[in-house]
């Protein structure tokens, strides 16, 4: 194993060298804080780290991994205090706290370069006041994920409009299942079906303006866009109860063949394949267009690393992040974490459903939204996030929900 | 202070001084170390506390200084209504544990054999971490796995998603909660009914009083310092309710099961939160409220202590 | 006695109140013994639909052997430790200290020192959050067992006086005045007289703490984060997030994180109960 792998490292260091990317040899500490503890995102992170290490052998490395949840709220204290040289977190708006803080370095010089071309796709997602403050390493489609034999049973094909979708689920219904699982007891899952109702309803430039605050959240827009989500709670598409479960807890659901499908993030594909669920079962579309000539838009995340303003190392830090966004670590890393890669050289992994994400969002002319809380205020998100759910089990409170959002954007947008 | 009369041949000068003063000293020497840490962590961060609420401040930036804002922001905010309500309904709710511990209490105060061990084990609950509690309640309540929907099917009510209904979610948690504080108040009640003065239930008995005349008039005027108690560490237990909403609901399903207390933590600590100002100010609503009880429950004590 | 004893009663009666006993336990103990059984199934019993019958093969050794060998639960158990021992000493000395004081001697801010102490220990923990955390923070211990056991220590040192103080109001004062006459100084009386006779306070208080302690939750969420330093109630949640829906193992790591105060409980029993009902019998 580790033969091998020194043996790649070389020959990587070699074609780094020569495509003239390979930096003078670093030296003294380097401090990496990265957000995610689970298997793949660990193995890609400190394979990453490694290919580095082998670059720069007098380097000292040191990789700390913290709990994805909990660096949502670790990031504030260690950002002030004992800061590492990079750190791991989100693009959009879930940045700003922390640029409005000053906290994060401003990276712009990096990007000014041959590496910003080949990141372009992302730099929106990147910049805050018109300098960039971070560097992507991967990102994933989100979509439908479904049973392919519960389809082929009841005579069924994917679906591309709002009409077939819903007369696929009268099927699926009749047939004594539900459409879609879900689970909202944390609340994130329902900003999935906000974000691509809105998006397939009225476009992604209205999307983008309501989730920066420059909508009323009362305007009839939004409420065409509930109504949309309202034909499905009608119709009984969810799954009964969905409030008291996780976004693991309803998968049994989709393994046991009691719902058809899953609007999910493409991380649903290795916990469903580990239930058992065969590449023949389980197939991916494309939420299905529902007002038409709209141009499809997507919601994509997109996983960055960062430089704290009070990082020790940030001549090391910045070389870095130049590592990572280079081409082969990005094919190397995505191929891992089984998500895609953003640099533009980059090639895709040899996987259905990576390529099916990667085909859709190369065709995503409307454009790529991050997610619901990646691209609103965080107290607008919570709060929104919170009405959706309320929302879709009491469809009847529209009203005062969106009052209450109204209410919150007004003073968001007021601070 | 008592050995004046004949000084030491050369005693050493802080020796005499200690020996003059140690009466008055003493006290303070013992109190000096707990005072400070409790001064530090509990008396001044009261304070702190109140000070920031009149901030906006993200943790992270510097606050700023918005007079009474936060304040009149909870009053159109309805999840602090909401929360506030739960507090009432917990409050009320979490008192029924009173009577329930004493309805166990009476039940198992016999003398069977193995009786030690069955107390043991109706007692035990109390022990286990709240987070566990609320862990075993939630996947009892669970609509996949739990026990609870076949259970109450059994007397021909339709399933239930206690925890994901708006409606249920709050009586739920007090319920699972309610659990390990009855076991606290048998425990009480079982200690103070072995106190009970055999005679007078004896002269009582003689005197034809029996069952409920017997168990008012008799044996729960006997029983008045196991109550005080009870209801003291209820209360308490009522405001204090957090780890099992963390751990049960998260407050949800969308709010409907917050409290004061989970409300602040989660407007000033959770992933979309850090507004410590609004949070801080919520807390020391929390604290207004304990603030009534905890005057009575001190107005109640010195008067006790008069009697020293 | 009351009630009435069930000797008193006729034989049916006794026969009756024996069942009733067992079967009133079963049912008070219910949803914790859903999750033994739980604890003892194999992966294939839930995915089989088999929830609450007997379980097909008995699965509790790899089960628990797994909460041991594929999880920080180890960890989490062994901070708890290194959380709940240190304070329950630091509370338990620091309150010998103040309870004595406050017991023994008569000063005029005496009463209200004292109920300093009462008052603080019925505060609500969230009023002291963001001041606590950001002392902690700025004192470098954010995130260290110690920052969590400093905080621990002051706050229980309410309650712990509370406790002691009163304890040694009830103690005989002619011992501590009979060594006062006989010249012996402030510090030896607490040492050599009132100490030994504050022994059963101090093994009820210590296991009071140990639990109170071991259960905490809230704290451990405020001034820790991650496996390092996280306590066993704190470490359950990120061990729940492992093992997503595999309510086996879940189950059996519940168990473990709650059978330490448990085994304290059983094994001090006397202490324990004498410590939660001080008050209860006047």
């Amino acid at each position: 194993m580790q033969f091998t792998f020194k043996g790649a490292a070389a020959a990587l260091a070699m074609s780094t060298m020569l495509a003239g990317t390979a930096q003078a040899e670093l030296t003294g500490n380097l401090r990496i804080f990265f957000n995610d503890q689970n298997p793949a995102p660990k193995a890609a992170m400190e394979g990453m780290v490694e290919r580095f290490q082998a670059l720069h052998p007098a380097l000292n490395i040191e990789l700390t991994l913290i709990d994805r949840e909990a660096n949502k709220t670790q990031i504030r204290n260690y950002l002030t205090a004992n800061a590492p040289d990079v750190n791991g977190w989100y693009a959009g708006n879930r940045m700003r706290p922390f640029v409005a803080a000053g906290l994060f370095e401003d990276v712009s010089d990096l990007w000014a370069g041959e590496m910003g071309e080949e990141l372009a796709s992302t730099r929106p997602a990147l910049t805050l006041d018109g300098k960039q403050w971070g560097v992507p390493y991967s990102y994933y489609q989100w979509g439908i994920y479904y049973r392919q034999d519960i389809f082929e049973e009841l005579g069924l094909s994917v679906p591309t409009t709002w009409e077939e979708e819903k007369a696929n689920c009268q099927v699926i219904l009749e047939s004594g299942r539900k459409c879609y699982t879900i689970g909202t007891r944390f609340l994130w899952t329902t900003g999935g079906w906000f974000d691509y109702l809105n998006l397939r309803t009225h476009g992604y430039d209205f999307h983008m303006a309501l989730t920066a605050g420059e909508i009323p959240w009362t305007d009839d827009r939004v409420r065409e866009t509930f109504a949309k989500w309202r034909e499905l709670i009608d119709m009984g598409a969810f799954i009964d109860d969905h409030t008291a479960y996780t976004w693991q807890e309803a998968q049994p659901f989709l393994v046991n063949g009691e719902a058809a499908a899953y609007l999910m993030g493409n991380f649903l594909v290795a916990p469903l394949r580990e239930a058992g669920l065969t590449d023949d079962q389980l197939g991916f579309y494309q939420f299905p267009e529902i007002t038409p000539g709209i141009p499809m838009a997507e919601d994509a995340p997109t996983d960055t690393l960062h430089i704290p303003a009070q990082a020790q190392n940030k001549d090391n830090a910045r070389a870095f992040l130049q590592f990572v966004a280079s081409a082969e670590n990005q094919t190397i890393v995505n191929e891992v974490l089984g998500q895609l890669p953003i640099n533009r050289n980059a090639s895709v992994a040899d996987d259905k459903f990576i390529q099916a994400g990667f085909e859709m969002l190369s065709n995503a002319t409307g454009g790529i939204a991050q997610f619901f809380d990646r691209d609103t205020d965080a107290e607008m998100a919570a709060a929104g996030m919170e009405g959706f759910q309320e929302f879709m089990v009491m469809p009847d409170n529209l009203d005062a929900i969106l009052q209450r959002l109204e209410s919150v954007r007004q003073r968001v947008t007021a601070n | 202070m008592t050995v004046t009369e004949t000084p030491a041949p050369r005693p050493p000068a802080t020796g005499q001084w200690w020996r003059r003063n140690q009466m008055r000293v003493a006290p303070w020497l013992f109190l000096a170390p707990g005072i400070a840490f409790f001064a530090l962590y509990v008396i001044y961060p009261i304070f702190q506390s109140f000070n920031i609420s009149f901030y906006r401040w993200d943790g992270l930036g510097e606050p700023v200084p918005v007079g009474l804002e936060n304040y009149r922001q909870l009053l159109d905010d309805r999840a602090f209504y909401t929360s506030l309500r739960n507090n009432v309904k917990w409050l009320l709710l979490y008192l029924l544990a009173i009577p329930g511990g004493l309805f166990i209490a009476l039940f198992l105060n016999q003398q069977i054999r193995g009786m030690r061990l069955y107390k043991s084990l109706f007692f035990f609950p109390f022990v286990i971490s709240q987070v566990v509690v609320g862990l075993v309640f939630a996947w009892f309540y669970n609509p996949a796995i739990g026990l609870f929907n076949p259970l109450i099917g059994l007397f021909g009510v339709a399933p239930m998603n206690v925890l994901g209904n708006p409606n249920t979610v709050t009586y739920g948690i007090i319920a699972a909660g309610l659990w390990p504080q009855i076991a606290y108040c048998m425990i009480l009640y079982l200690t103070g009914l072995n106190a009970v003065d055999p005679e007078q239930v004896e002269a009582a008995r003689l005197d034809g009083a029996k069952g409920w005349k017997m168990l008012w008039y008799v044996i729960l005027p006997q029983l008045r310092p196991a109550t005080f108690i009870a209801v003291v560490v209820t209360v308490i237990g009522a405001m204090r309710s957090f780890d099992m909403i963390s751990v049960m609901t998260n407050g949800g399903p969308f709010g409907s099961s917050r409290v004061l207390a989970y409300y602040m933590f989660e407007v000033s600590l959770s992933e979309y939160g850090f507004r410590m100002g609004y949070g801080a100010a919520i807390a020391v609503v929390l604290f207004l409220i304990m603030m009534v009880y905890i005057a009575f429950f001190l107005w109640r004590m010195w008067r006790e202590e008069r009697g020293y | 006695m009351f009630p009435t004893p069930v000797e008193r009663r006729s034989a049916a009666m006794q026969a009756t109140y024996k069942a009733l006993v067992p079967v009133a336990l079963i049912l008070w103990l219910l949803p914790l013994l859903m999750v033994a059984l739980f604890s003892i199934k194999p992966d294939s019993d839930f995915t089989q639909g088999n929830l609450w019958g007997l379980p097909t093969s008995f699965a509790g050794f790899e089960n628990y052997a797994r909460v041991f060998t594929d999880s920080a639960m180890p960890r989490y158990l062994l901070n708890s430790v290194f959380i709940t021992v240190p304070t329950v000493i630091g509370a338990v000395a620091l309150s010998c200290m103040t309870g004595f004081a406050l017991g023994v001697y008569r000063f005029r801010s005496n009463i209200w020192i004292f109920f300093m102490f009462v008052a603080g220990n019925f505060v609500p923990f969230q009023i002291l959050m963001v001041p606590v955390r950001d002392l902690t923070l700025n004192m470098g211990l954010y995130d260290t067992r110690l920052g969590l056991v400093l905080f621990h220590i002051a706050f229980q040192t309410g309650f712990c006086t509370l406790f002691m103080r009163n304890f040694i109001r009830a103690l005989p004062r002619e011992l501590i005045e009979a060594a006062r006459v006989e010249g012996v100084s402030e510090i030896r009386i607490f040492w050599y007289v009132v100490l030994p006779l504050m022994r059963p306070a101090i093994a009820a208080l210590s296991v009071l703490i140990f639990t109170f302690i071991w259960n905490d939750y809230f704290w451990a969420v405020v001034l820790t984060q991650g496996v390092e330093t996280q306590p066993v109630t704190a470490g359950i949640t990120a061990f729940n997030s492992q093992f997503r829906a595999a309510y086996h193992m879940m189950s059996a790591g519940s168990i473990i994180a709650a059978l330490p105060p448990v085994m304290m409980f059983f094994l001090m029993q006397k202490h324990f109960i004498a410590g939660l009902t001080l008050g209860a019998v006047k």
